[in-house]
C-alpha cells in the first residue's frame, strides 16, 4: 500500500468514525499487515523476512521476568496512589513488551530519554525503580542521577525530550562515538511539532537516533485517530527516514526491531521511527476515568493479545520453564512489591530550605536574599516556642 | 590585545571566535549562522574559519535549535544558539522556560545547562513586526534563567565570554540598534561578576537605572540635564536577573530619587521590580515615588510610530522633572 492511497482513503472512514459515540475496538487486523510480529497472541513463533532473532532460553526467561516484576512493580504503585502514599501514578500496563523488548535492545552506552511512563524501561536501565517514585510522591522531580545508568529524567511536557535526544545523538555524532540514543513518546505526542522538528533535526543531521512511539491508542481520551490520518510509522517517509510498526505487545519483535534500528543507527545511516502498536491497558494516569471515553469491549480484546502472557505460552509450550521458575517469580514480585511499599513510605519529605537548592549551578544573590528571608521566617516560629 | 575601538557587532564576533578558540566544545548553532554571518553579521566568519561542524547552520525551527541545544549541553557541548529576533523566540519559549531552565533544578544539580541564547532585541531600526520587541521580563520572570543585556562594546566581550563559561543558561540580549555604535574594548582587561551593575555616570540628585539600548539615551538625557545644573547619576544594571540591587540601592541611598527606563513595556515590567525592591530597601531615604519610563501596554507600533512608543530623551527628561519636583 503507498502512502497516497493510504492518505486517500482514511479520512472518510475516520469522519464516520468520530461522528461514532465510541470509538470501535481495534482487532489485531486493524494494526495492518506491515505490522512486525515475532511471537502471535496464541503463543506461536511465527518468521518475518526482515527481522529475526535467536534467544537463548536464558534470555526468553529473562524477558519474561522483566516483564512479570515491571507490571507487579507497577500494580504496587497504582495501589500505593490509591492508598494516598503517590499523589498520582502513570500505569504502564499493557506495554510491557514494548518496554522492556525495547530496553533490552539497549547497550550501556546508549542513551534513553523516556516520557513520564517509561519504568519498564528505567528497568532495563537498573534504575532503583523506587527512585522512580519520588517525583509521583512529590518529594523531588526526578530523584536518580541521569548520567548513572545513561536514563535521562522523565520528561512531562509531551515530546520535549525528542529534541534534546536529537541534540545529544547529534553531539554523539560529533564525538565519534558509535553509541546510540532513543527516544520514547507516546501517540499523542506525535502530533507536538517538538517532534516535527526532532524528525527535521535528526535527518537533516543524520543523528543517531531511534524515535520509539508507543502508540497505545489513547492521549488521555483522545483516541490516536484524533493525532493522525496517516498509520504513524509512515510519518518517517516524509522526513527521509524509514519508519516500521511493529506488534508492540511481542517482545520478540519489540527487541528485534528496536536492535535493528539502533545498529543502523551506530553504522551512521541515521534515525528510525519504530511504531510499538500497543494498548494503554489501564487509564492514562490515576487521575482519568476511561470509562467514559472508551468501550469495555475494546479492552477485553486486547486482554486477548497481553504481551505476558502470550510469553508465557510459548514458554510452556516450548518447555522453557517449569513450575517452579514460575513459583520463584512469583515471591520475587511480591519481594518487590513489599521493598516498593516500604520505600514509598519511608520517603523523607525534603528539607524546607531544598526550594532554594540548584536554581543555579553559579549561585545567584536573588536566591540567596531569598533563602535567607525563609530561613529567617521559619526561625521566627522556635522563637516563638511553637 | 591592547584596547581598541570598534562597533558592538564586532566586539561580540571577537567574542565569539575567542569562545570557539579557546573550549572546543563550544558551538553556534542558529538560522543562518554560517555563510551569511547572521542577519547582523554577528558570526561573520566564524564557520569559514571553524567549520561547519562548530557553527551549525540550523533548519527553520527555533523550538529545535534550542531543545537540540539542550540535548547537545547533556552530551557536554556549550551551545550559543542563536534566536534571529526577538519577536521569533517564543517558537522556543516553551523549550527555555519548560526544559532549559529548570533541568539543573530537577537534577537535584547533577546536570548543567550552560547554553547561552542571544536574542538581539528592541526597536530602533524601523523593522517591521516581530522585530522590535523587549520580551526581557518573560525569562527574567523565570527561575533558573540567567538574563542580561551589554550596552556597549566592552560589555558585549566581555559579558559574552562570562555567559559562555557559566553553567547556567543565559537569555543575551543583544541591543540592536547599537551594534554599530563604536566603543573602546580593552580585551585584557579584567571584567566584574556578569550580574554586577556598571555606574555609567555619577550624579548626585537623581538615579536613572537603565540597561541595554537606553542606556545611551540616559546618559544623554544625564548630560542635557547637567546642562540645567542637575546632576544625575546614571546606571548600567547590566544584568535583568538577577539584578543587582546593591549597587541601585547605594545609588538611591546617595540620590534619593529613581527612575528606571526601558523599552519593554512598563506594566509588570522589570522597572516594576526594581521599583518595588527598591521602595522595602530604600523607603526612608527616597524623596519621591520610584519612576518608570518605557513602552505602552500596547503592540510594538509599526515602525512609523516608534518614536512615539521608545523613551527618548524627552520623556526621561520629563521623568526626571517629575522626580524632583517632589
Amino acid at each position: 500500500m503507498t502512502v497516497e492511497s493510504t492518505a486517500a482513503r482514511k479520512p472518510r472512514r475516520s469522519s464516520k468514525r468520530t461522528s461514532a459515540a465510541k470509538t470501535p475496538a481495534k482487532t489485531p487486523e486493524s494494526s495492518g499487515p506491515q505490522l512486525v510480529q515475532l511471537l502471535t497472541p496464541e503463543g506461536e513463533r511465527v518468521e518475518h523476512p526482515d527481522f529475526e532473532i535467536d534467544l537463548s532460553a536464558d534470555e526468553l526467561r529473562g524477558l519474561y521476568r522483566d516483564m512479570v516484576l515491571t507490571r507487579r512493580f507497577d500494580a504496587e504503585a497504582t495501589a500505593l496512589q490509591r492508598q494516598g502514599e503517590l499523589g498520582l501514578w502513570a500505569s504502564l500496563l499493557g506495554q510491557e513488551a514494548a518496554q522492556i523488548g525495547s530496553g533490552r535492545a539497549l547497550r550501556d552506552d546508549d542513551y534513553v530519554f523516556p516520557t513520564y511512563r517509561e519504568h519498564g524501561v528505567a528497568w532495563c536501565r537498573g534504575v532503583d525503580p523506587t527512585n522512580l517514585l519520588g517525583m509521583f510522591r512529590g518529594v523531588n522531580h526526578g530523584g536518580w542521577d541521569p548520567n548513572t545508568n545513561n536514563f535521562h529524567l522523565y520528561t512531562i511536557v509531551i515530546g520535549s525530550q525528542t529534541l534534546h535526544a536529537t541534540g545529544y545523538a547529534m553531539g554523539v555524532a560529533k564525538d565519534g562515538a558509535d553509541s546510540a540514543v532513543i527516544a520514547y513518546f507516546g501517540d499523542g505526542a506525535s502530533s507536538q511539532g517538538d517532534v516535527a522538528e526532532a524528525f527535521t533535526f535528526s535527518a537533516v543531521y543524520n543523528a543517531p537516533v531511534v524515535f520509539f512511539c508507543q502508540n497505545n491508542q489513547w492521549a488521555i481520551s483522545e483516541p490516536t485517530e484524533k493525532q493522525t490520518r496517516v498509520p504513524l510509522y509512515q510519518r518517517a517517509q516524509g522526513f527521509g527516514f524509514p519508519g516500521v510498526r511493529v506488534d508492540g505487545n511481542d517482545v520478540l519483535a519489540c527487541l528485534a526491531v528496536t536492535r535493528s534500528a539502533l545498529e543502523r543507527a551506530r553504522r551512521g545511516e541515521g534515525p528510525t521511527l519504530v511504531e510499538a502498536f500497543t494498548y494503554r491497558m489501564g487509564a492514562h494516569t490515576t487521575s482519568d476515568d476511561p470509562t467514559k471515553y472508551r468501550a469495555d469491549e475494546e479492552r477485553v480484546a486486547w486482554e486477548a493479545k497481553d504481551p505476558i502472557l502470550r510469553l508465557r505460552t510459548y514458554m510452556e509450550k516450548q518447555d522453557l520453564a517449569d513450575a517452579a521458575y514460575f513459583t520463584a517469580l512469583d515471591e520475587e514480585s511480591e519481594a518487590l512489591g513489599k521493598r516498593v511499599r516500604e520505600a514509598v513510605r519511608a520517603m523523607p519529605d525534603p528539607d524546607r530550605l531544598a526550594i532554594f537548592d540548584h536554581v543555579y549551578a553559579d549561585g545567584s544573590p536573588l536566591v540567596d536574599e531569598e533563602r535567607a528571608q525563609f530561613a529567617a521566617y521559619q526561625a521566627s516560629f522556635a522563637e516563638e516556642g511553637n | 590585545m591592547a584596547a581598541e575601538k570598534m562597533s558592538l557587532a564586532k566586539a561580540l564576533n571577537e567574542s565569539l571566535r575567542k569562545a570557539l578558540e579557546t573550549d572546543p566544545k563550544v558551538l553556534i548553532m542558529g538560522e543562518d549562522v554560517g555563510k551569511l554571518g547572521g542577519v547582523f553579521r554577528i558570526t561573520d566568519g566564524l564557520q569559514k574559519d571553524f567549520g561547519e561542524d562548530r557553527v551549525i547552520d540550523t533548519p527553520l525551527a527555533e523550538s529545535g535549535i534550542v531543545g537540540t541545544a539542550i540535548g547537545l549541553a547533556l552530551r557536554g557541548y556549550r551551545p550559543i544558539v542563536e534566536i534571529q529576533f526577538d519577536g521569533f523566540v517564543f517558537p522556543a519559549y516553551d523549550q527555555i522556560v519548560t526544559q532549559l531552565a529548570k533541568m539543573h533544578a530537577r537534577a537535584l544539580g547533577k546536570i548543567k545547562m550552560p547554553v547561552v541564547i542571544r536574542i538581539p532585541y528592541g526597536g530602533g531600526i524601523g523593522a517591521v513586526e516581530h522585530h522590535s520587541e523587549s520580551p526581557e521580563a518573560l525569562f527574567a520572570h523565570v527561575a533558573g534563567l540567567k538574563v542580561v543585556s551589554p550596552s556597549n562594546a566592552s560589555d558585549a566581550y566581555w559579558m559574552m565570554q562570562q555567559a559562555v563559561q557559566s553553567d547556567d543558561p543565559v537569555i543575551f540580549f543583544e541591543p540592536k540598534r547599537r551594534y554599530w555604535d563604536k566603543g573602546e574594548l580593552d580585551t585584557e582587561s579584567i571584567p566584574g561578576p556578569l550580574h554586577k551593575a556598571a555606574v555609567a555616570r555619577e550624579g548626585s540628585d537623581l538615579t536613572l537605572a537603565a540597561y541595554g539600548p537606553m542606556v545611551k539615551v540616559c546618559l544623554e538625557a544625564a548630560a542635557a540635564a547637567q546642562e540645567e545644573g542637575k546632576s544625575i547619576e546614571v546606571l548600567d544594571l547590566r544584568s535583568m536577573s538577577p539584578i543587582d540591587f546593591d549597587t541601585v540601592q547605594t545609588s538611591v541611598e546617595k540620590t534619593g530619587r529613581l527612575v528606571v527606563v526601558h523599552e519593554a513595556p512598563v506594566f509588570y515590567g522589570s522597572g516594576a521590580e526594581i521599583a518595588a525592591r527598591i521602595t522595602e530597601r530604600c523607603f526612608y531615604h527616597l524623596e519621591a515615588p520610584v519612576l518608570r519610563v518605557g513602552g505602552y501596554h500596547a503592540p510594538y507600533p509599526p515602525a512609523r510610530l516608534e518614536d512615539e512608543y521608545l523613551p527618548g530623551l524627552d520623556r526621561v527628561l520629563d521623568a526626571v522633572d517629575r522626580s524632583l519636583a517632589y
